[in-house]
């Protein structure tokens, strides 16, 4: 059955060894509709798999005296990710993606429904509302939060304006700085799941719990979020992610001192060149989430996104 | 038109909700009018002022990054529709009742799903080991690696609102696999194919971690620019900048989300059936 589709241990070669793969085309009768998918399963294959798996090679390799890489198989890297110095680093990429997401959940529920039971020419206004974030430059979008928070900035100077405080406070290079950064970056993600998933509640459920005497919050309880439970894991993953991944917002947020996962790999890689504990950190990523999309599966609903 | 009384939105809901756009929208709402601001230091208001963009567009670097941030753009969009055009089609109308297929598509769809960070690593590694010099190149084939999983899904949804029957309607009529897909299948995709193109685009223009990763010395871009003057310390500059690139991704992202919006109204012929 791989071999049909182009992956699988037989058809990895096929690129070097053009009599087997005319051979394979001629043998399976589905090969000719197939052909269109080869280019984007090649390209994905030579440049995403193979450096994927690239990276857990260097993971079992070790540093040169010199900083060069050594391909001896080891696995002192992974020995290395136990040092408590870097267990904080991960409890706290999870504590923080686990804080965000969850805020983003509860901020994100409400503004959800509202959307998706809103008229409909408002519900398309707003839906290209939560869009357009969600595809615009992240970068820029959290430098914006540098301006605002800096302690010349502008919550600072807005502060001491109305007289409120006297000395700027230490706002940005902070937790909390990182976390809002975090959430306001992410917060679309956990939206649009939502909403798809509340939309397809039908509303005459809601009718007919009201009819039977039960309040608004008995409604949501026990009606809407039981209902749009595949939506919310839908939504949590989408957030969870590339939170306890997230570069940018650590780095910038942050400042250089308050390290995540993702600015610990950065800095492994670029910073000190240790590649192959570099490698081995992506690789504690990957599985990390891996895990994540696994164990979400069985529950989550990704149609319709 | 409109909906029953009896689900109301809660105003508790609505308020948050106002709340919750203005969140997204102010700081970068915020950027952008502070960008006029004629002050170099401080946030405090002095006059709407030009100045800012005329130092700039007067920056010969900035000219530079811009050149490479579009032809980063255009190249891996392209590259990145004209292979998704080809994979959409097999997977919507082959769909996964091969069980290899089911893995094919999570194998397609996962540079969208991992940390960005994981994309640039591998990629780096990848191009180091492969001994292939980092520069435009090396960034134009890490963008489609995003960009192909993304031109992919746009297409599919597209697809899958296409009567697949017109296709066979075709090949009964004589026409050849190419012909079917050169007159039926490429004229009725001609919207999502803009659509993922203008998508592909704006991501590429905007990615900064990917390109941090695989962009060597001489091919910097716009979003590798503003990260170094955030780092250099803020010039008021750099708020320029930023305001051009999110008013330039905006208006990419609406134009391709109101090509998709157009889209999913009816085909004339079935407003007349009507």
């Amino acid at each position: 059955m791989c071999s049909s589709i182009g992956i699988g241990k037989k058809g990895w070669s096929f690129h070097h060894d053009a009599p087997a793969f005319v051979h394979l085309m001629r043998l399976n009768a589905f090969s000719s509709s197939l052909l269109p998918l080869w280019p984007a399963l090649l390209f994905l294959g030579v440049f995403f798999l193979a450096p994927l798996l690239m990276v857990v090679g260097m993971s079992l390799a070790s540093r040169g005296t010199y900083g060069g890489v050594e391909w001896a198989l080891t696995l002192s890297n992974y020995l290395r990710l136990a040092d408590p110095l870097y267990l904080g680093i991960y409890l706290r990429s999870l504590v923080m993606a686990g804080i965000t997401t969850l805020v983003c959940a509860i901020l994100g529920f409400p503004l959800a429904y509202t959307i998706a039971r809103a008229p409909q020419r408002w519900q398309t206004i707003l839906i290209i509302m939560i869009l357009i974030p969600f595809w615009t430059n992240f970068l820029v979008r959290t430098y914006a939060w540098i301006f605002i928070l800096r302690a010349d900035g502008l919550l600072n100077t807005l502060l001491q304006g109305i007289g409120l405080i006297a000395e700027p406070l230490p706002l940005l290079y902070t937790d909390g700085a990182v976390f809002v950064g975090l959430v306001y970056g992410y917060l679309p993600f956990m939206v649009l799941p939502l909403i798809i998933a509340i939309e397809r509640i039908p509303s005459a459920l809601e009718e007919a719990a009201r009819d039977l005497y039960a309040s608004t919050w008995v409604i949501f309880r026990r009606v809407i979020i039981p209902l749009a439970k595949p939506g919310i894991i839908a939504g949590c993953v989408l957030v969870f992610i590339p939170a306890v991944g997230a570069f940018i917002t650590p780095y910038l947020l942050g400042g250089g001192r308050r390290l995540m996962l993702g600015t610990l790999i950065q800095q492994e890689m670029l910073v000190a060149r240790d590649w192959p504990f570099g490698a081995a950190l992506s690789v504690l990523l990957m599985v990390l989430v891996l895990l994540t999309l696994i164990l979400t599966r069985r529950y989550a609903r990704w149609d319709g996104l | 038109m409109g909906r029953p009384v009896a689900h109301r939105t809660p105003w508790s809901f609505i308020w948050l909700s106002v709340g919750m756009v203005l969140f997204l929208y102010a700081p970068v709402g915020l950027l952008i009018v502070f960008s006029f601001n004629a002050s170099p230091m401080s946030v405090a208001w002095q006059g709407f002022s030009w100045h800012w963009y005329d130092r700039l567009l007067s920056d010969r670097a900035m000219w530079e990054a811009a050149q490479n941030s579009l032809a980063v753009a255009t190249v891996s969009s392209v590259l990145a529709v004209a292979m998704g055009i080809g994979a959409a089609l097999v997977l919507e109308r082959r769909p996964a009742h091969a069980r290899g297929m089911e893995w094919v598509h999570n194998l397609l769809l996962l540079p969208l799903m991992i940390p960005e960070v994981l994309l640039g690593v591998a990629l780096l590694l990848f191009f180091v080991i492969i001994e292939m010099p980092l520069g435009l190149i090396t960034v134009m084939i890490g963008h489609v690696v995003f960009n192909l999983p993304l031109a992919i899904v746009v297409l599919r949804a597209r697809l899958r609102k296409i009567d697949p029957f017109l296709d066979e309607a075709a090949r009964d009529l004589g026409a050849t696999p190419w012909q079917t897909f050169r007159w039926i299948t490429i004229p009725l995709l001609r919207p999502a194919i803009l659509s993922a193109g203008l998508m592909a685009f704006t991501v590429s223009l905007d990615d900064f971690i990917v390109t941090f990763f695989t962009a060597g010395p001489g091919a910097t871009t716009l979003p590798l620019r503003v990260f170094s003057m955030i780092k250099t310390g803020i010039t008021p500059e750099v708020n320029a900048l930023s305001a051009l690139l999110v008013t330039c991704s905006m208006a990419f992202i609406g134009l391709s989300l109101f090509v998709q919006h157009r889209e999913a109204r009816p085909l004339p012929s079935q407003v007349e059936r009507t």
